[in-house]
């Protein structure tokens, strides 16, 4: 890597740690003092500081004792254990992936059908559009009920609230993507006669590539929100958004903060996988290096 | 046949492109546009004719209705003894627009291949064809290239190959070199000459430059704009075989001088 990149780096995740630990000292310093107080024990500056970073139960978890819990949770646990973080986490992304895809094929075929037809442009955008004003935390758990009533538990549902929000940034990208041939190229396509199906395949799809990508970055990313979301209400026993529920039970903020970091690390890496795969397909078509 | 007349003093009986009256009206949001009107011309078989006019004058709309891309509101048009959109579907026509519009992601080959594909040539006739064009207009070496690696008289080449590519009869310009400098342009003029003597098609082609329009063509089409109509077609009296020089001789400067003087024409009455 160029060094002319990695400092600046540095100095950034440098400096967000720095305000973290000072964050974490002033908000976990009034409960460090109620327990001198009722020790009745004399304490330094120094004792303070180190005790803030210690607690069970900070307000704010110091960043050394998220890691070390996310290290005691992956690495130090059987991947089959239920304290296992890499176990919810597999949870959490096996219900992402299944969304994201159901939901990419969703709305690229939506967007198939709204380009295609006038009708469907009319009657569909509207209901694509105001699905997306419902709040989420509001509808995931009826999806849950529904589904359940009707024989569908586990994976699928979940998958489903991924999908629920993970088709749109794909519809709205790939009606656009696919209406992005100039007139010029559709005319040249009129010339040679070709086929409705013969301008889809040789000119639409193959133009709408970059906007495919750049939309289904966005829903990788908004179908892990989804897949947590889903976790939430409906009391699952695992995955990362149970994790996150229990520890908000339990108080425990170490546990909560390193599942949201494992869930912020998991969207980072299924964000650049889509951009590598990006880089993969649009440079197999040729674009300029 | 058409190597022998000088072209269109005689008329040809059946014309390639007839069109009759022709008139085409847009309805646009600011009211009714003429974009063409009262148009009555004749193309015979192997002619070279261009449109000239400043812009406005409906020269590419002509060119449009011709490829079935536009629709007239009156008159009548025939493209090799039938309709526009006949013509289109049996692919009488290539159509070589003003942006050679190759796409980004084929190379130059399959970019010249793309029609072949689409009429469901085989694979090995695609590729004796698109060697066979891409060597007319010599781009032979360049079939692995992308777009980008191309020059802009060199992709507007590689759109002419495409055009060329599933042999059409007819091929229809639309200000192809419009975009390239002056260099590049007499040049690509000189290697059309040599093209169109080599396959004998029916070109029609659209310029706004009097001596590209000179230096082509067999017979040129003055046209003057709102609303856009024929003010004088004339049969160019220079031989088929034109080097480059031929620009220099009284002869050319005659014809350049009419068109001239016919354009003035049209203008002088959007003047009044």
């Amino acid at each position: 890597m160029a060094g002319g990149r990695t400092l600046p780096i540095l100095v950034v995740v440098a400096s967000i740690m720095a305000v973290w630990y000072v964050a974490t000292v002033w908000l976990n310093t009034p409960w460090q003092l109620g327990v001198y107080e009722r020790e009745g024990r004399a304490w330094t500056a120094s004792d303070l500081v180190v005790d803030t970073m210690a607690q069970e139960r900070p307000v704010l978890p110091a960043p050394h004792q998220v890691a070390i819990e996310i290290w005691q949770t992956t690495v130090e646990k059987k991947i089959t254990s239920k304290r296992s973080l890499v176990f919810h986490a597999w949870i959490t992304l096996s219900a992402t992936l299944l969304g994201f895809l159901i939901g990419t094929a969703l709305g690229i075929a939506l967007a198939v059908a709204i380009v295609h037809n006038r009708a469907t442009d009319r009657s569909v955008m509207p209901w694509v559009i105001a699905s997306q004003t419902i709040p989420i935390l509001a509808i995931a758990p009826m999806i849950i009920v529904v589904l359940n009533a009707v024989g569908l538990s586990g994976l699928l549902p979940k998958a489903l609230i991924s999908t629920y929000l993970s088709f749109f940034p794909v519809v709205v990208g790939m009606v656009k993507g696919l209406r992005a041939p100039e007139a010029i190229q559709l005319d040249l396509m009129r010339t040679y006669s070709a086929s409705t199906a013969q301008v889809f395949w040789k000119l639409r799809w193959p133009n709408s590539m970059p906007y495919l990508f750049a939309s289904m970055k966005v829903a990788v990313a908004i179908s892990l929100v989804g897949a947590i979301v889903g976790e939430l209400p409906t009391g699952a026993v695992a995955g990362l958004g149970a994790r996150l529920l229990a520890g908000s039970y339990y108080g425990q903020t170490i546990q909560i903060w390193s599942a949201l970091i494992t869930a912020a690390a998991l969207a980072a890496v299924l964000v650049s996988l889509v951009g590598l795969a990006n880089t993969y397909v649009l440079r197999r078509m040729g674009a300029r290096p | 046949m058409d190597i022998v007349m000088p072209n269109g003093l005689d008329p040809d009986p059946t014309p390639v492109i007839r069109a009759r009256n022709l008139d085409l009206t847009f309805q646009t949001g600011d009211g009714p546009v003429r974009a063409l009107s009262d148009v009555t011309l004749d193309i015979g078989k192997g002619d070279f004719v261009s449109f000239i006019g400043p812009s406005g004058c409906g020269k590419t709309t002509l060119l449009r209705v011709i490829a079935d891309l536009e629709q007239p509101t009156g008159g009548s048009i025939t493209v090799n003894g039938v309709s526009p959109e006949q013509a289109r579907l049996k692919r009488a026509y290539g159509y070589v627009f003003q942006a050679a519009g190759l796409y980004p992601w084929r190379t130059i080959a399959r970019n010249v291949a793309l029609p072949l594909e689409i009429m469901g040539y085989s694979k090995a006739e695609q590729r004796d064809r698109v060697a066979r064009t891409l060597d007319l207009v010599n781009l032979t070496g360049f079939e692995n290239k992308f777009p980008w690696q191309l020059s802009g008289g060199m992709q507007q080449r590689a759109s002419i190959a495409r055009a060329l590519a599933f042999d059409a009869d007819i091929l229809l310009m639309d200000e192809p070199f419009g975009a390239l400098d002056e260099i590049v342009r007499d040049h690509l003029n000189e290697q059309l000459l040599q093209l169109w003597a080599r396959t004998t098609k029916t070109i029609a082609f659209v310029t706004h430059s009097i001596p590209e329009a000179v230096y082509l063509s067999t017979k040129i089409v003055v046209m003057s704009p709102r609303p856009g109509r024929v003010t004088d077609v004339i049969d160019s009296t220079l031989p088929r075989e034109r080097p480059l020089d031929i620009r220099e001789t009284p002869e050319f400067l005659e014809i350049a001088h009419r068109v001239r003087e016919g354009l003035r024409a049209g203008h002088s009455y959007e003047d009044v």
